[in-house]
């Protein structure tokens, strides 16, 4: 069970790699990180979702997380969500507050 | 002030532990709301028991067998009859909960504890245990059905109810999981909640404006004992009329159940529909739950106040008022606080725009069953500031005999599904005599029965869930229930179908016209009478459940949509798109004051006219089968100038040439739709109807409608016109 998380904020877009698996144990972890994303004043969140092998339904929630927190001017796109991912991610209606867009 | 103080200020206040339970940092909870409610640093628990001698919160990891704590309520954490906790340092997505309350088990008295079980929260906003529909749970599980935590942080953007006026309403009762699970379907996930979010494009192009769905209220499908007796094969309990969890949304329904998303899968279904326009309304079933009498299964209200939630007789036995073993105590007032929280909580929580109340004759019953003049949970949920917009719809009759049709408590707020309208409309076309005056009456939105109230009162409709769909209407005279397994002793008796000379399936191109025929009769009546229709879902491509009129346990192709219609049935799908787009295009359809058969517009028309084979001289003897009226457009509702419509239905058997009423100077009859013409889908598209032949008779056919509009047209276009409709 490893996650791993990292943030780096280039021109006001904030770029978050998640890596391992995404659940309620290392979901604070994604929402510190989003806290410090939304402390920077980005116009643009990007989450990098390709090396990410499971997210929980914490996780999923955890987008909604990020929504809430970045506001609604700022655009988040989740890149490279493997397709179970993506699936949920769709069934559940999040893509409809964040961009899914394939690696 | 600034929001770091008040954010430190809410923190003293609210979190700060001051007992240590069973390891759990805990504090006396607050009353209300009931439920499971995160507040910061923890869940605030609290529930309801008048009888009880004790209660536990008991805490599982979630999908564990047995519990990780129970944690008894100390005396001080009780206000009056309500248990309150609030536990900090919950991990709320790994959690489930339930309690265990113990007392006296009299039944003479009333109660019914049992402290072996582990009881579901009524307030549960979430329950985990049936995740993915039909799938064998461990019937060994001491607690089944476990309420859950939920988080209320869906993005609902700017959604509201949309507030569509009643009486503009076309409303499309369908199923959630029977709408996409057949295999044509074609969605992602089908059968779910996302699933009948891929099909809005249909509800869409259909022009339906509400969906109605059967019960989404967490149920158990697996509660079903029978089997199909053919087959063998598990009857299920589809339909979901046995409510487990009132606040919970089916989490089978949900393709996303299975990781505890149903609430946000839900309510992204309902955000979708409302960016369509199209309302929600959920058939709510308040008059009973899945616990059944005495041998029925404990499950939360029994266990926690069974003499509080359910109707005893006076030796403590269940009064069975709705046919299904008990009957809930609706009129107890903690009960109404009940059943007025839970939807406030979907209006709220879900933007549901209205309900359908289930059985509701049993709404106005007293806790001993007596029908009240004046029953206080009805009157409560009219003026309720939350629900003040909200649709509210009464099934008013039950399985007891209290038939309300008419005559429900309605304070001016509750519509009715129209029973009488159903049987007046079936039995005119299938060729009964007698009924051309009360067809009239139920077409003029049944003033006998809601005058003041408006038609908008009158849910008309001619098929629901339950009894024939509209091709088995037209193709079945007698039900054929023996996949039920009761040996065809269920379902409705008196459906009053005709099955136009052959039971069933039919390779006669006579019947199966006729059958298309008598169809479109059924939805031309429907869709252009006053009130609001209702169209069963499948019935606008001829689903048929092979002459089943109870199908309330077969989650098969005998229930399921097949989209395979679609195209195979175009004709009949076209022809009731046509109507539902002609109903939205006249305002005068759509009035919702009853016609007085006056001219109070000064129009030289009364309102709504009637008609026989002769214009002005309707025909309402025992043997007359024929059934014309007028609507004068400038008695339009809103006072919108719109055209005059006449609808004219002949349930005879021969055809009948029609004398039709002259229009004012200028104006002419145009023919919309005939649903015994040959032309593309019986009709004409919306604004490009043509001029009559002979602007004063039409030839109207053996058991077919005619729908024409009267308006304006200038002299040249009326003679190209004619010359059209007369080339060969």
């Amino acid at each position: 069970m490893t996650f791993d998380v990292r943030l780096r904020v280039n021109e006001r877009v904030a770029t978050i790699e998640l890596a391992g698996e995404l659940d309620a144990s290392s979901a604070g972890r994604f929402h510190d990180t989003i806290d410090e994303a939304a402390a920077a004043g980005s116009i643009e969140l990007v989450i990098r979702a390709e090396k990410l092998d499971y997210m929980s339904s914490a996780g999923l929630r955890s987008l909604v997380f990020a929504r809430q927190k970045m506001g609604d001017d700022v655009r988040i796109a989740v890149v490279g969500a493997q397709e179970p991912v993506a699936h949920t991610i769709r069934l559940a209606g999040f893509d409809h507050s964040i961009d899914l867009i394939d690696a | 002030m600034s929001p770091r103080d008040l954010t430190e200020m809410r923190e003293r206040v609210d979190a700060y532990p001051t007992h240590r339970i069973a390891g759990y940092r805990v504090r006396a909870g607050r009353p209300f709301p009931y439920g499971a409610t995160p507040v910061p640093g923890g869940v605030n628990f609290s529930v309801y028991s008048d009888r009880a001698t004790s209660m536990s919160l008991v805490l599982f990891e979630r999908g564990a067998p047995e519990p990780a704590a129970e944690l008894p309520f100390p005396a001080e954490f009780r206000t009056g009859s309500v248990y309150a906790m609030t536990v900090f340092g919950l991990d709320v997505e790994n959690l489930e909960y339930g309690f265990r309350a113990d007392g006296p088990f009299d039944p003479v008295s009333g109660d019914r504890f049992d402290a072996r079980r582990v009881l579901s929260d009524p307030y549960a906003r979430l329950v985990s245990g049936r995740d993915v529909w039909g799938r064998e749970p461990d019937w060994n599980d001491v607690y089944p059905y476990r309420a859950q935590v939920v988080n209320d942080d869906f993005d609902w953007g700017d959604d509201t109810p949309l507030r569509i006026p009643t009486e503009d309403l076309v409303i499309y009762e369908t199923h959630v999981r029977g709408f996409t699970r057949h295999p044509s379907s074609g969605v992602t996930a089908p059968g779910t909640y996302a699933g009948l979010r891929e099909k809005i494009p249909y509800l869409k192009h259909l022009g339906v404006n509400c969906v109605e769905l059967l019960p989404v209220f967490e149920f158990d499908e697996l509660d079903n004992p029978r089997t199909n007796p053919v087959t063998g094969e598990r009857l299920h309990n589809y339909w979901g009329y046995n409510t487990v969890s009132f606040f919970a949304p089916k989490a089978g329904y949900a393709a996303t159940g299975r990781f505890g998303m149903q609430a946000d899968e839900f309510k992204s279904l309902v955000k979708e529909l409302h960016r369509a326009g199209i309302e929600v309304v959920l058939d709510v079933v308040f008059n009973h739950t899945a616990e059944g009498n005495e041998y029925g299964p404990t499950i939360s209200f029994r266990g926690l106040d069974n003499a509080t939630y359910y109707m005893l007789t006076p030796d403590g036995q269940y009064y069975n008022f709705s046919g299904t073993g008990n009957t809930v105590n609706c009129n107890h007032p903690v009960v109404r606080d009940f059943v007025l929280g839970c939807l406030r909580h979907w209006v709220a929580e879900y933007h549901i725009d209205g309900f359908r109340f289930d059985l509701a004759a049993i709404l106005d019953r007293a806790p001993d069953g007596t029908p009240l003049p004046n029953p206080p949970l009805l009157e409560q949920l009219a003026y309720d500031p939350v629900l003040r917009h909200t649709k509210l719809i009464a099934e008013a009759w039950d399985a007891a005999g209290l038939y309300q049709v008419g005559h429900f408590p309605n304070y001016g707020r509750w519509s009715e599904w129209n029973g009488k309208y159903r049987d007046a409309v079936r039995r005119f076309v299938k060729g009964e005599p007698g009924v051309a005056g009360e067809l009239a009456t139920r077409m003029a939105g049944s003033p006998d029965l809601y005058w003041g109230r408006g038609a908008a009162a009158s849910v008309n409709f001619v098929t629901a869930h339950d009894g024939f769909t509209l091709n088995d209407l037209v193709s079945y005279n007698d039900k054929h229930n023996e996949a039920n397994g009761e040996g065809n002793t269920d379902g409705a008796n008196d459906n009053y179908s005709w099955n136009c000379g052959e039971e069933g399936p039919s390779a006669s191109p006579h019947v199966r016209d006729l059958r298309m025929r008598q169809m479109k009769n059924l939805m031309a009546i429907l869709l252009t009478s006053q009130g609001v229709p209702m169209i069963l879902a499948g019935d606008e491509v001829g689903r048929t459940q092979l002459g089943n009129n109870n199908t309330y346990c077969q989650d098969n192709e005998l229930s399921w949509f097949d989209w395979g219609l679609v195209e195979a049935n175009a004709e009949l799908l076209e022809f009731t798109r046509g109507l539902i787009a002609f109903r939205h295009a006249h305002p005068v359809l759509r009035n919702t004051e009853h016609p007085r058969g006056i001219d109070s517009m000064g129009s030289g028309y009364p309102d709504v006219s009637w008609h026989g084979v002769r214009a002005w001289h309707p025909d309402w003897a025992d043997h007359c089968r024929v059934v014309a009226l007028m609507r004068c457009g400038r008695h339009a509702k809103g006072g919108v100038p719109d055209d005059h419509v006449y609808v004219a239905v002949n349930a005879h058997w021969e055809p009948h040439d029609m004398e039709l009423p002259q229009l004012p100077d200028g104006q002419a009859w145009h023919l919309f739709a005939d649903t015994g013409a040959l032309m593309p889908y019986g009709m004409h598209p919306l604004g490009e109807e043509p001029l009559l032949e002979h602007p004063g008779r039409y030839h109207l056919g053996p058991h077919s409608a005619v729908i024409l509009v009267g308006r304006p047209v200038p002299t040249t276009q009326a003679t190209q016109a004619t010359q059209k409709e007369m080339a060969p």
